[in-house]
């Protein structure tokens, strides 16, 4: 039998007790303010959580955060899932209805192997990892999520991308019986990535948080991550990635192209009509912190951008 | 037409009213005390607040079309206490954003004012109603006048305006919301708007000469008038 030593265990494994420490840090906060209200927040039950395939082993990676991981309940019920509506509960209680299987995802465009894979082959194609990334939502809120998957160069180099191939192009599920009607943006979702972006060992083809398959509401059952720009950029439950060589349109930027550019880094200089992005609400905590320059990872992806004038191309 | 309330039935349905326009209030301090608003209490405050200062604007706004279409003129004694509530919402959704949110960062907020347009909109409409909220008593009713009062208070309409349109710029894509509260507003409004055409058209018709027609005409019914 092989004994564990502490650094074996991932940090999903002791989900409980962040969970409980995440609710203290807001509850200090809030409490100086609130005390009469403390009392009731030690009764939490320790998890509400339905059961979920288990993803594994997964290895550790360097590129993972060590800051405290918001809670499980507060990434799968505080959702941007337009085509489950748009209340920010309205995907946990309407994605149940999702088939996330039988899914296939189409790699196709300028490759020299287009294929289609399956979720089961996608599961298989690359080692697993967890990855702690700060997510960022043009929201001006922010979480510590850890996802699981593996880089999503690893699927492209699958397909053989032909030089001329730019950029990706993520098209999204879309099913008028179980999604939203209403055109409150041009479904499918679809999102882009420039081709170095999409290459970058950070950017994340993601099948899992938690150690566990991804909920529906979090893009079941397979999205992808990029943990330096804002949240929307991270296309959920994709059912084709496209190589192209023209920079694609996505579905924000179709919607309100002076407020969500093709980029959408982090980046605290350049606000939003709506927001400003220099601060941001780490989910769980009472007051702002500031919003860090590519979310925190500017070391890794910075290089990308040289010579690009960021406040124009935002 | 039915009788009107007597002074105590009167005072008993405004002790009722009272309670139930705290009733949201309530609501929403018990769910923040139990944990209950979700994984983002502060937001959650934030847009409750501001949902109850526009419901409450536009109950507001209807009593008139309301005692009209129904001939009971006592509603109209209700109008102040409903106008008070809205600007008691107003105020905590103005607090929450200042404290709660912003956390006194004052410069934050002076900047949030003049960068933000959806926020620029609600802050002016929440300026305007202070005036409104200070005059909602009789002392500042026989200081100002009847006229003048009603001519002040007349800026509520822009204010219900201003509070659509907050709205309307603070949803990213599904403007659903908004245009339904909108319709209503523009329902409220324009019902005012036909009332006080027809008004005037009376007026005119009342103050210009008749045509005569040839030969001379009597009367068989002598009419009153209808206002
Ligand atoms: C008469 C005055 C006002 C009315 C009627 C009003 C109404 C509203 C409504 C209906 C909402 C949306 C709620 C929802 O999403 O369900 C809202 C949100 C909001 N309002 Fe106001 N508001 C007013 C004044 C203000 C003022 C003075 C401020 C700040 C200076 C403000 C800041 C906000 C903010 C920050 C939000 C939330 C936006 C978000 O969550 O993205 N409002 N308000």
């Amino acid at each position: 039998m092989r004994i564990l030593k502490p650094s074996d265990i991932l940090p999903s494994e002791i989900t409980p007790r962040a969970l409980f420490e995440d609710r203290r840090r807001f509850l200090v906060g809030a409490g100086a303010t609130l005390a009469a209200g403390a009392a009731m927040w030690a009764g939490l039950p320790a998890e509400a959580r339905a059961a979920a395939a288990k993803l594994g082993p997964l290895a550790r990676s360097p590129f993972s955060s060590d800051e405290p991981q918001t809670p499980y309940k507060s990434v799968t019920t505080y959702n941007n899932y337009y085509e489950f509506g748009t209340d920010k509960e309205d995907p946990a209680a309407n994605a149940g209805k999702l088939a996330v299987r039988p899914w296939t995802v189409r790699v196709e465009g300028l490759a020299g192997k287009p294929r289609t894979f399956d979720i089961d082959e996608l599961l298989k194609l690359a080692p697993l990892e967890e990855r702690i990334y700060r997510l960022r939502c043009v929201e001006a809120w922010s979480m510590v999520i850890p996802w699981v998957g593996f880089p999503l160069s690893a699927l492209l180099r699958q397909v053989d991308p032909q030089g001329s191939a730019k950029y990706v192009e993520f098209v999204t599920h879309y099913d008028p019986k179980i999604m939203l009607r209403r055109p409150v943006l041009d479904w499918p979702y679809t999102e882009g990535l420039r081709m170095d972006e999409a290459m970058h060992p950070l950017t994340l083809l993601t099948l899992g948080l938690y150690g566990e398959v991804l909920p529906n509401q979090n893009g079941a059952p397979v999205r992808v991550v990029v943990p330096w720009k804002y949240g929307f950029k991270s296309a959920k439950s994709i059912v084709a990635i496209r190589l192209v060589d023209k920079e694609p349109r996505t579905a924000w930027n179709k919607s309100a192209p002076s407020e969500y550019g093709f980029y959408s880094n982090v980046n605290p200089n350049v606000d939003h009509p709506r927001w400003s992005q220099a601060t941001e609400r780490r989910i769980g905590e009472f007051r702002k912190r500031p919003t860090l320059m590519f979310n925190g990872y500017a070391e890794q992806v910075a290089s990308l951008y040289q010579g690009m004038d960021l406040r124009k191309s935002f | 037409m039915t009788k009107p309330p007597s002074a105590a039935q009167l005072a008993a349905i405004k002790a009722l009213l009272f309670a139930l326009c705290l009733v949201p209030f309530a609501l929403y301090m018990q769910r923040w005390f139990d944990d209950a608003l979700g994984a983002n209490p502060i937001e959650a405050i934030t847009r409750g607040s501001g949902d109850w200062t526009l419901r409450f604007l536009l109950i507001t706004l209807a009593v008139t079309p309301l005692r009209k279409l129904t001939g009971l003129n006592w509603l109209l004694r209700l109008r102040r206490m409903l106008g008070l509530f809205a600007f008691f919402y107003a105020s905590l959704h103005f607090t929450t954003y200042f404290w709660l949110d912003q956390f006194f960062d004052l410069q934050s907020i002076a900047h949030d004012i003049m960068k933000r347009p959806f926020i620029t909109v609600g802050f002016s409409a929440f300026v305007l109603l202070i005036p409104l909220a200070v005059t909602s008593n009789n002392y500042a009713i026989r200081r100002l006048g009847g006229r003048r009062w009603q001519s002040l208070h007349r800026s509520v309409y822009a204010i219900g305006i201003l509070a659509i349109v907050h709205y309307w710029w603070l949803v990213k894509a599904d403007i659903l919301e908004p245009m339904i509260y909108g319709l209503i507003l523009a329902a409220l409004l324009g019902m005012r708007g036909w009332w006080r055409e027809q008004e005037r058209r009376r007026q005119i018709a009342a103050s210009m000469p008749r045509p005569m027609p040839g030969g001379k005409v009597i009367p068989l019914v002598a009419k009153s008038p209808r206002y």
